[in-house]
């Protein structure tokens, strides 16, 4: 768990102000994003997780603050070039009609190619790379649009891959798919992350998914960071009040030794019953 | 582990692809030449080859001159190059917006273009390159009104086509009331402006088109590995490295440009942007960029259409009419498909 | 219980005030109508005295002689007039009609592609089957209307989702394109009839005579009653079609009978003036500005500002034009698709 490579790209948000049309969505948000490590962002609905991530892949022009890589505002390098550094996977990407799963994946290497310059064997390298490493070889001569959301989640993320960036944005990668996949596309993550070091920015939605797969996990709040650090300093009862307006309590996972967040609502106790309709009659 | 069998067949499977892409391309290409050939040949009669060859090499050939020189040669060249203009342009404009309906005929461009050519020609009575130059920056106007009036926390693709409907509607009614105003009325004339037409075309008249296909069309080709990253979404394509809101004004200006230049010449000619993506998309199974097919397909449909037009018809149809004709049934086969796959709306 | 409590809530609430408002506005509007008439009798090409119009009303009401050009002109205003009172009538509670028929805030008799189904029929009848009657032209359209109607509504409704605003708009302005070009392709062989192209393209008021009016009148009488009589059941469309059904509507047929109303009214009045587009789509969402969403307020307001509009844009087509004239069907466009555009942008994007 220690020998990430240190030759990583850190990635900074600097007092960060953005949002759509007039309005500020983020307010002067600071985050440092560990190099070589997992950090997924949680947080309430509209709190700016999406947003931060689209600012950090300059989707969106912050109003104030900047972004740095490496010390140097993402505004200022060439697009082709931060393309080759920095990945973003779309919460929902969209797959042109009838592209085949190798041609999709061979997009990813658009960063990669100059005007004129030709496809080249490293370029065809990097494509099959990426489809083993997702388990999408079998795939590759098959229409993306006949794929289950599993496999079509998993062939974004090939392109990604082939894109061979060092640091991965995804927004929300596991939306529409059901747990097995969704344990299936983060531990394909977690793969990337351990054999390249590459680093890994999500936004996830299943807080208990976010502390077993983060290493480092950033709670936000109203356009700002709430809190971050390790999910068990991050995952608590205090924060889940905080962040989410939910009473909660909080177990260890026995599997992977991270914490659990259990939902305290006001039905189903074992204790009391608190209704506050009227019984009938 | 592997990797080694997985990159053989990945590049088995381009070399394949680019093989089939050359060959589908050359097919395509050596159609065009072939049915040039044949309106060159025969029309109301028959001309034989060496007559063709001679008058095209300028010599003056008795009975062949005139047909092949004066009427012939120009309609197919500009058939030609008003079908490569529109075929690029239109399916510029469908890859930008991934969207098949939003091609220049449909979203208003090609009105715009031409009722600024008719403005120019019937009231201003002006003449050659500057109609071009008027229905150009007419075009661009159009565009960019379209693009403003559905500019809302960012431009939707199916905002924009049904604002360009509405737009194209008042100036399809521009182009009416300005021909029912015009002192020497001919139907021939409305045809050209309605529904797109070759007839009585000119040599002269196709270098304006020729130097629109050169600039914009390299403009375009330029653009072309940025604009077909477009097709995976805005946001895909920023995180690939492409300068989004660059490639589409640089893409909007040449398609534009090439619409509107075509236009001033032979008319909005019906339906041929429209159908010549789509049809090049068919053919070419999602095999690399679509520029050249298209155009390829677009000057095929113009050639054949006005064939037809002239005389596989009962009586003589300009070819916009043909087109229209046969990209009506097209239209509303692809809302009817559009409709029934689930992602699209 | 759903039902009483809908019932209920649809006959009571209605504060006093708003329903003197709708009263007054509608009023308002049947003055403005009656202005506007008048207008359209004085105002033309040609400036007229006076004397001369009353005088021209008196013959056309007496049958006396018409005495100087004047007198002539007028006479043929009034035809006119009147035509473009029912068209307009007509056109505009077709609009209110198939948007609450479909549902849809964009749903217009020329965006629909009805009023270019009918224009196709009618130049298919004449140049195929040699109909010349005024009646047949009648019949044809109506037939043209009717199954261009059905058949953009089964292809925009083709699909997930239903007969979306976009969907059916999309349908409707492939099938305009498409007849359009058929309407050329039919006409132009026919030197004899190719003349009036134009007039299958554009719509207008201006030959109007008492005796087509006479021609297209039951039609119109048909298409009204059935229209204003569909009120209530557009009212429980209104609410969907399952909520609908559970209220005891049936809603296949409320659709149907509905829809043959506006089919008539748009069929009979393309018939006489040509396609005349955008009045449709835009009256009744005025209306619904002023006199809400009720349609047995909607449906009557729909017509009589469709008669004003349609009136209005007629006499300005006389005017700014001098001395010629510009066809109602160019200042509707000029009127309507702004609006139209304009709806596309309230529109969020997912509803479209």
């Amino acid at each position: 768990m220690t020998a990430y490579p240190m030759t990583a790209c850190s990635l900074v948000a600097n007092r960060v102000s953005a949002g759509y049309g007039d309005t500020d969505i983020l307010r002067g948000l600071d985050l440092a994003v560990p190099p070589g490590k997992i950090t997924a962002i949680v947080g309430a609905n509209a709190c700016g997780k999406s947003t931060l991530l689209r600012t950090m892949s300059r989707l969106i022009s912050p109003r104030q603050g900047q972004v740095l890589l490496d010390g140097k505002s993402i505004h200022r390098i060439p697009s082709r070039e931060l393309a080759r550094t920095l990945g973003l996977l779309p919460q929902s990407p969209v797959a042109p009609e009838g592209i085949t799963v190798a041609d999709l994946v061979s997009r990813g290497r658009h960063p990669h190619q100059g005007l004129f310059s030709r496809w080249t064997r490293k370029d065809d390298e990097a494509v099959a790379a990426a489809l083993v490493a997702t388990k999408t070889v079998a795939l590759a001569e098959r229409p993306v649009d006949e794929l289950s959301g599993g496999q079509r989640q998993r062939v974004w993320i090939a392109m990604a891959l082939a894109q061979q960036t060092e640091i991965l944005l995804l927004d929300e990668p596991t939306t529409f798919l059901d747990i097995s996949h969704q344990i299936e596309v983060l531990d394909l993550l977690t793969d990337l992350n351990r054999a390249r070091g590459t680093t890994v920015v999500m936004v996830l939605h299943d807080l208990n998914l976010a502390a077993r797969y983060a290493d480092h996990l950033v709670a936000m709040a109203g356009g700002r960071l709430h809190v971050s650090g390790k999910p068990e300093d991050v995952l608590t009862e205090q924060h889940v009040r905080e962040v989410f307006g939910l009473e909660s309590r909080i177990i260890v996972d026995p599997t992977s030794g991270r914490p659990i967040m259990l939902p305290i609502g006001r039905h189903r106790m074992v204790t009391e019953q608190v209704s506050t309709i009227p019984p009938a009659g | 582990m592997l990797l080694s069998p997985t990159l053989d067949s990945i590049i088995d499977n381009r070399r394949r692809r680019a093989r089939r892409r050359s060959l589908v391309i050359g097919v395509l290409a050596v159609l065009l030449v072939a049915m040039f050939a044949l309106t060159l040949l025969l029309g109301q009669s028959f001309t034989p080859p060496e007559d063709v060859i001679r008058v095209l090499l300028g010599e003056q050939v008795a009975g062949a001159s005139f047909t092949v020189g004066q009427l012939r040669l120009p309609r197919a060249v500009l058939s030609i190059l008003a079908g490569l203009s529109f075929g690029l342009g239109g399916v510029a404009f469908q890859i930008m917006l991934r969207n098949p309906l939003a091609s220049p005929d449909i979203i208003g461009i090609s009105s715009g273009a031409s009722a600024a050519a008719v403005f120019a020609i019937v009231v201003l009575s002006l003449k050659g390159p500057l109609v071009s130059v008027i229905a150009v920056a007419a075009g661009l106007g159009v565009a960019l009104l379209v693009y403003a009036l559905s500019f809302r926390n960012g431009v939707a693709g199916m905002r924009l086509i049904l604002v360009g409907i509405g737009v194209s509607a008042m100036l399809d009614s521009f182009i009416a009331y300005v021909l029912s105003r015009a002192p020497a009325w001919t139907l021939q004339e409305a045809m050209r402006w309605l529904t797109g037409s070759v007839n009585g075309a000119q040599l002269s008249d196709a270098l304006p088109l020729v130097l629109a296909v050169v600039a914009f069309g390299g403009l375009l080709a330029s653009r072309a590995r940025d604009l077909d990253a477009l097709k995976l979404g805005d946001d895909t394509a920023a995180a690939l490295g492409v300068g989004v809101v660059r490639t589409r004004v640089m893409v909007i200006v040449a398609a534009v440009g090439m619409i509107a230049s075509a236009t001033a010449v032979a008319g909005p000619i019906a339906f041929v942007a429209f159908l010549s993506g789509p049809i090049a998309a068919r053919i070419m199974e999602n095999n690399g960029s679509l520029l050249i097919p298209s155009a390829l397909i677009g000057a095929m449909l113009v050639l054949a259409g006005d064939y037809c037009g002239q005389f596989l018809l009962p009586s003589r149809y300009p070819v916009g009419v043909v087109t229209g004709a046969l990209g009506a049934p097209y239209l509303i086969f692809l809302i009817v498909r559009a409709n029934r796959t689930a992602n699209s709306p | 219980m759903t039902a009483g409590r809908t019932e209920a809530s649809a006959r009571a609430p209605v504060p006093e005030r708003s329903r003197r408002a709708r009263g007054l506005s509608l009023a308002a509007l049947v003055a403005i109508l009656a202005a506007l008439c008048a207008l359209s009798v004085a105002i033309g090409t040609r400036a007229i005295p006076w004397a001369d119009i009353v005088a021209a009303l008196e013959n056309q009401v007496l049958g006396g002689q018409v005495d100087n050009i004047g007198q002539a002109a007028v006479a043929v205003r009034i035809p006119r007039t009147l035509l473009a009172l029912l068209a307009g009538a007509a056109l505009g509670l077709a609009g209110a009609i198939m948007q609450g028929v479909t549902r849809n805030p964009l749903a217009d008799p020329g965006i629909l592609g009805v009023n270019m189904g009918a224009s196709l029929a009618v130049a298919v009848g004449i140049a195929w089957f040699d109909i010349s009657s005024a009646h047949a032209y009648i019949v044809a359209a109506i037939l043209g209307a009717g199954v261009s109607a059905v058949f953009v509504y089964v292809i925009g409704s083709l699909g997930r989702g239903g007969a979306t605003p976009l969907k059916l708009a999309l349908a409707g302005a492939a099938t305009s394109v498409a007849f359009s070009s058929l309407v050329i392709a039919v006409v132009l062989p026919r030197a004899d009839i190719a003349g009036g192209v134009r007039s299958w393209q554009i719509g207008g008021v201006g030959g109007a005579t008492f005796d087509r009016i006479f021609h297209v009148l039951p039609f119109l009488a048909a298409g009204f009653a059935i229209g204003l009589l569909s009120a209530r059941r557009l009212n429980s469309l209104a609410l969907g079609d399952e909520l609908a059904a559970g209220l005891g509507e049936r809603v296949a047929m409320a659709r149907a009978v509905a829809a043959l109303g506006a089919v008539l009214l748009c069929g009979a009045t393309t018939a006489i003036c040509g396609p005349i587009g955008f009045l449709g789509l835009v009256v009744p969402h005025l209306g619904r500005l002023l006199v809400g969403v009720d349609h047995r307020w909607l449906l009557p307001f729909s017509a009589l500002g469709g008669a004003c509009l349609l009136l209005a844009a007629d006499i300005v087509g006389r005017i700014i034009a001098r001395p010629a004239e510009l066809d109602v069907g160019i200042v509707t466009a000029f009127v309507g698709a702004p609006v139209f555009i304009w709806m596309v942008r309230r529109q969020r994007v997912h509803e479209l």
